[in-house]
């Protein structure tokens, strides 16, 4: 973000949950006093089926640097067979993403019961990490002008 | 400049390929109308005015003014602010000007990858490989010409729009009805929308105007509709496997491609509220895929080879990540 | 927006207020946001004075949006939606986030937990401002009852409920109830006799009023939303006119034609073409196998017509088709067996005398194909030596992870009668004894000192190659005795597998039949593991017995109860209230795309041929908001997860201004 080396770079990650499994495995991790990064801020949907790609868009537009979708195991939805549609959807839009230049590991996909707190923690832990490795995504503010570094002429190679 | 107390009309063009011109050249002798109604004051295609003319006109001396294509360059914005300030109402017209359009699928990539597209392949002779500058030094000064912006942007993304004309290009039926709207406004019989609203289109989606028959839908492939041997005339396209828009693009066409065997592109742009096209056309498309087999669903999403192409192609421009970290990163 | 919006955070003790600095939040809030009228922090804001801070609050600053950050709202969600309805807001005009469970209690820094809580915070305080007033949907409930399966469970709910008042219709696959606890001899551990307590019961069944049973019966649809379903009923033909049968079973004696019974006899034994299940079968009405008889596959025969004092046989009986008009519907569909083919190791179906659990109890049934003695395969010779195998297909990552919860006390029952009945020397081969509940750790002691073998160690074969001369004739088990530390290789004559009971093999099919959902092993899932277990997800849908997971009949007729009693009350109130999340299509905007159409697992999306819209029933949608997502032209809206309140939050949970900078 800004060229100060000391300031080493801290992931912001947003995470969609399903009211009935992944949502009360992060209750179940708190329960359990598992630790993991703050770097994750939870959304709370009733179906991980509700995930529109809309959202996972606007996420990293408004600054996430990644995406974590999160939902029932499959053949355990609370809504039968929704958490499917999320794969498929998940699956389409990853595709898409790439060809916008994210790299398709800033959007993962993780199937948690509500039993699985702990399971959950660790897939958060290594989903930041992970993030850590690739990098700030820093998707510029469209209502602001793009900044200084990113419209430079040295991102051209040659002066146009 | 003509002093017949007729209200000012004007077109322009921007990033665009003369497309909307012809469509409303297309409404045949309702021009009449048109020419009846207005005074065409600055119009590119069809009379030789000069840009010292607009500037020389008074701020909001033009009525109307039909804004087509994309802002691509430096000269694209400066006119934009220019008709911005000179006219009352600015219309984004067309595809292109309203979401960015063919224009903005440049921002899949790099500005440099348009370069050596445009002037380095097969079919431009270029052997010393030269591309224009912005700035050059000849020997009587500097000449500027104007900077390419690695990234298209709609026209409201640089000035404030009244009105959104979607199509590519606008339907000429449709654009008989915004004149007849326009004129009736000027008569005092009818009001204008709200500032804003989308014209000369319908409220829901293609499929209100299609006839072709629809069921409930569980796609087991995506085929290019090259590779069908028989398109089945009556059946829903999208059922057929060809991956068709018409279900997330705004009516108001009366489904013209897919009444003749062709998928809807989308040219129209997202239906009435919808934020981003693209997004509405991958959930609807994956929700309906008929596996729940992760490999088996990869395999038949690799009927879409370019999504982002089939998703977005005419409303990269107004999604909402806009252009790919490519473009706006430079590498 | 010009809302007036009050924040509470909650200390929790010092659960939150420990590692997040609710004072300094509370300020935050006040002063950051310009639409935020109130914020206070307070010790335990679920608490009367804290929830009255609330109340108080809504009238006094004439609050119209309410946010607590404390802990899950799966706690006290609804304990501060009755605040605010009590002080006069719509209870959906609220929000609630975990800083508790999702923070406080998760993370490990206290600056990073105080930036963590009000990024929380800012995206409900971001989307708050757009829900919206909501009402509860009323439906009323059509007392009358569906059970469908005739085991012990279902038995136990029909009976309460149809002697509570309201009617039952009960629907069983098999020609008669009893389930598989009719096929038992004796049940552990009070080793009472398993018919001599179930059917009183099944008689009562039959013959009360109101109850209508329908046996040889299926549910082919399921249409309709709690209170209002409509059920479709396959009555199966059974050639027999059941109202003119009196049941003296002439038919059965004279039917010239012998089946192998591979349902109620587990295979050991033969019945005829037209059939009761067992002497006590409740009705005791025939039913004729017409893929065995001999009329239907040759053309000659027609002997039970032929004795029938009452002319009952009607060969050109038609399965009746029934549609019934249903409030609530109890599923208590059972268990099926493990197949121990699928552990060839164990000799099953290749060696003689290797048998099943069901198997041995037939042979123990004095109503059994032997008349209750224990016979080896000869049906003669009674078997000196036995061996019990626990586990057989159960806590076995290679076919069922999870225990069969009765196999143990099952196997000890089986000991206990194979000594009553042969004297023989009887081994158990098991990896724990599991006897957890009443009298069950007694009953293991009990067969401990009737001289029962116990050897810990899963067997790792069964073979009839002998290696020594003793072992000539013998059926040998190979294991390796985990206590002692040795291999041994036990000689006996009879092997009896206690093996997994599964679900159903069809119980996905019949979940989503009555749109419920069953978890990874196909057992049918319960609304909440541990407080709610005989409800489901979809409202007016219950569980019990074995349907559920393994257990035992105690804990099967418990359920039964449980369903019966939550069915009760629900015919009492006459109507109940569904939560109004929910989604709508708006018809203007819908194109009749129909890609929605095929999206809902409750049916509740439907297609109107004559507008040419799709159209959603709120009463059954169940607000997963899958169509909301999916459509194409965002015709469709859900209340409560609309677009914008969720961009909203998504906004607002992204304040990069609150980024935790080492």
């Amino acid at each position: 973000m800004t060229d100060n080396p000391t300031n080493h770079f801290e992931p912001v990650v947003l995470g969609f949950t399903c009211n009935w499994c992944s949502y009360r495995a992060a209750d179940g991790a708190g329960l359990a006093r598992a630790k993991y990064p703050p770097n994750i801020r939870l959304i709370r949907l009733m179906c991980s089926g509700r995930v529109d790609p809309q959202f996972i868009m606007k996420a990293l537009a408004e600054g996430a640097d990644g995406v974590l979708v999160t939902g029932c195991h499959p053949g355990d939805c609370h809504y039968i067979e929704q958490n499917y549609k999320t794969m498929r959807r998940y699956k389409i839009l990853s595709r898409t993403l790439e060809q916008m230049g994210i790299e398709p590991q800033r959007v993962r996909l993780v199937w948690a019961s509500a039993a699985e707190g702990l399971i959950l923690a660790k897939e958060i832990a290594d989903f930041v990490e992970e993030i850590r490795e690739l990098g700030p995504l820093n998707w510029p503010k469209w209502d602001k002008p793009l900044p200084v570094e990113v419209l430079s002429e040295e991102a051209v190679p040659e002066e146009i | 400049m003509a002093t017949n107390g007729k209200p000012k009309f004007a077109m322009y063009w921007a990033a665009a390929c003369g497309g909307c011109e012809i469509s409303v050249l297309n409404i045949h002798e309702k021009i009449l109308d048109v020419d009846a109604n207005f005074d065409v004051v600055f119009w590119p295609v069809a009379m030789d005015s000069k840009y010292k003319d607009v500037e020389a006109m008074p701020d909001q001396s033009i009525l109307l003014t039909l804004f087509n294509g994309g802002i691509r360059n430096e000269e694209n914005e400066e006119i934009a602010h220019l008709l911005r300030k000179k006219s009352q109402l600015l219309v984004a017209f067309g595809s292109c000007a309203s979401e960015g359009g063919i224009p903005a699928l440049a921002n899949l990539g790099t500005r440099q990858s348009i370069f050596e597209t445009a002037y380095f392949t097969v079919s431009t002779e270029n052997p010393a490989q030269v591309y224009p500058q912005s700035t050059y030094e000849a020997p009587e000064g500097e000449l500027h010409i104007p900077r390419i912006y690695p990234v298209l942007k709609t026209l409201d993304q640089v000035v404030p729009v009244d009105y959104y004309m979607p199509g590519c290009p606008p339907e000429p039926h449709q654009i008989s009805a915004v004149i007849d709207l326009v004129i009736q406004v000027l008569q005092g019989k009818a009001e204008l929308p709200p500032k804003g609203s989308v014209i000369g289109a319908g409220m829901s989606t293609v499929c209100d105007e299609c006839t072709r028959k629809r069921n409930e839908k569980k796609l087991k492939k995506f085929v290019r509709i090259q590779d069908v041997e028989t398109i089945d005339p009556e059946l829903c396209l999208l059922e057929q496997g060809i991956p068709c828009n018409g279900p997330a693009t705004r009516s108001g066409c009366n489904a013209r491609c897919p009444s003749v065997g062709a998928q809807c592109v989308g040219c129209y742009g997202p239906a009435e509220g919808v934020i981003d096209y693209g997004a509405r056309l991958m959930s609807s498309f994956a929700s309906v895929i008929d596996s729940n087999d992760p490999e088996e669903v990869d395999r038949i999403l690799n009927g879409i080879p370019d999504p982002a192409g089939q998703f977005y192609r005419f409303n990269l421009a107004k999604s909402i990540l806009r252009a790919s970290r490519y473009a706006w990163k430079g590498e | 927006m010009s809302e007036k919006i009050g924040v509470y955070i909650c200390h929790c003790g010092s659960n939150i207020a420990g590692k997040v600095d609710v004072e300094e939040v509370s300020r935050w809030a006040k002063e950051r946001f310009p639409n935020v009228a109130v914020s206070r922090d307070y010790k335990f804001m679920c608490s009367s004075p804290g929830q009255e801070l609330i109340e108080q609050d809504i009238k006094e600053h004439g609050l119209t949006r309410v946010v607590v950050a404390a802990c899950s709202p799966h706690l006290h969600e609804k304990t501060f939606r009755g605040a605010c309805e009590r002080a006069g807001l719509n209870p959906y005009l609220f929000e609630m986030v975990s800083v508790r469970e999702h923070v406080s209690w998760v993370t490990e820094d206290q600056i990073e937990a105080t930036i963590k809580s009000k990024a929380l915070i800012e995206g409900a305080i971001h989307r708050v401002a757009y829900h919206q007033p909501l009402t509860p949907i009323r439906v009323e409930i059509n007392p009358n009852v569906m059970v469908v399966g005739g085991g012990v469970a279902g038995i136990q709910a029909a009976l309460e409920i149809a002697d509570s008042g309201s009617h039952v219709f009960m629907v069983e696959r098999e020609p008669s109830i009893g389930g598989h606890m009719a096929q038992f001899d004796k049940t552990f551990p009070t080793l009472d006799c398993s018919a001599c307590i179930l059917t009183p019961k099944m008689f009562d069944v039959g013959n009360h009023p109101n109850i209508t049973l329908l046996t040889w019966s299926e549910v082919e649809k399921v249409d309709g939303y709690v209170g209002n379903f409509t059920v479709r009923v396959r009555k199966k033909a059974r050639k027999v006119n059941e109202d003119l049968c009196t049941g003296c079973l002439v038919c059965q004696e004279k039917c010239p034609k012998r089946v192998v019974d591979n349902v109620f006899e587990a295979g050991m034994s033969r019945r005829k073409a037209i059939y009761v299940p067992f002497p006590q079968a409740v009705p005791n009405h025939p039913v004729m196998d017409v893929e065995n008889c001999l009329y239907f596959k040759t053309g000659r025969c027609k002997v039970c017509e032929k004795v029938c004092p009452t002319g009952a046989i009607d060969f050109t009986q038609e399965d009746e088709i029934l549609e019934l008009n249903i409030g609530n519907i109890i599923l208590a569909t059972g268990y099926d067996l493990f197949d121990p083919k699928r552990i060839p190791q164990y000799g099953y179906g290749k060696l003689p005398n290797v048998l099943t659990s069901l198997e041995f109890e037939r042979l123990t049934n004095a109503s059994g194909p032997t008349n209750g003695e224990v016979y080896l395969a000869d049906g003669k010779t009674a078997p000196k030596a036995i061996g019990i195998i626990h586990c057989v297909g159960s806590r076995d990552k290679n076919y069922n992870e999870y225990c069969s919860s009765i196999c143990c006390m099952q196997s000890l029952k089986f000991a206990h009668l194979a000594h009553e009945k042969t004297g023989a020397q009887v081994y158990n081969f098991y990896i724990d004894i599991r006897t957890p509940l009443k009298d069950y750790e007694e009953f293991y002691n009990r067969v401990l000192d009737e001289g029962t073998i116990f050897v810990r160690g899963k067997v790792g074969e069964v073979t009839d190659m002998a290696r020594t001369q003793e072992e000539e004739g013998k059926l040998i088990i190979q294991v390796f005795d985990t206590l002692a530390g040795v291999q041994r290789r036990v000689p006996v004559d009879m092997v009896v597998l206690s093996v997994a009971i599964q679900p159903r093999k069809d119980s996905v099919e019949t979940g989503k039949t009555f749109g419920i959902a069953c978890g990874a092993q196909g057992w049918m899932i319960e609304r909440h593991p541990k407080l709610d277990p005989v409800a489901t997800m979809t409202d007016g849908i219950f569980i019990a017995g074995c349907a559920q997971g393994p257990k035992d009949i105690p804990a099967s007729v418990a359920q039964g109860a449980a369903a019966a009693a939550r069915v009760i009350g629900r015919i009492q109130q006459g109507n109940i209230m569904l939560e109004p999340i929910r989604a709508t299509i708006e018809e203007e905007r819908c194109s009749g795309c129909r890609i929605c159409n095929s999206l809902c697992p409750f049916n509740a999306i439907t297609f109107d041929e004559v507008k040419e819209v799709s159209v959603i029933n709120e009463a059954l949608c169940q607000g997963c908001g899958t169509c909301v997502a999916a459509c194409p032209a965002g015709a469709i809206s859900g209340t409560h997860y609309s677009n914008e309140q969720i961009l909203a939050q998504i906004e607002g949970v992204l304040d990069h201004a609150l980024l935790a900078v080492k």
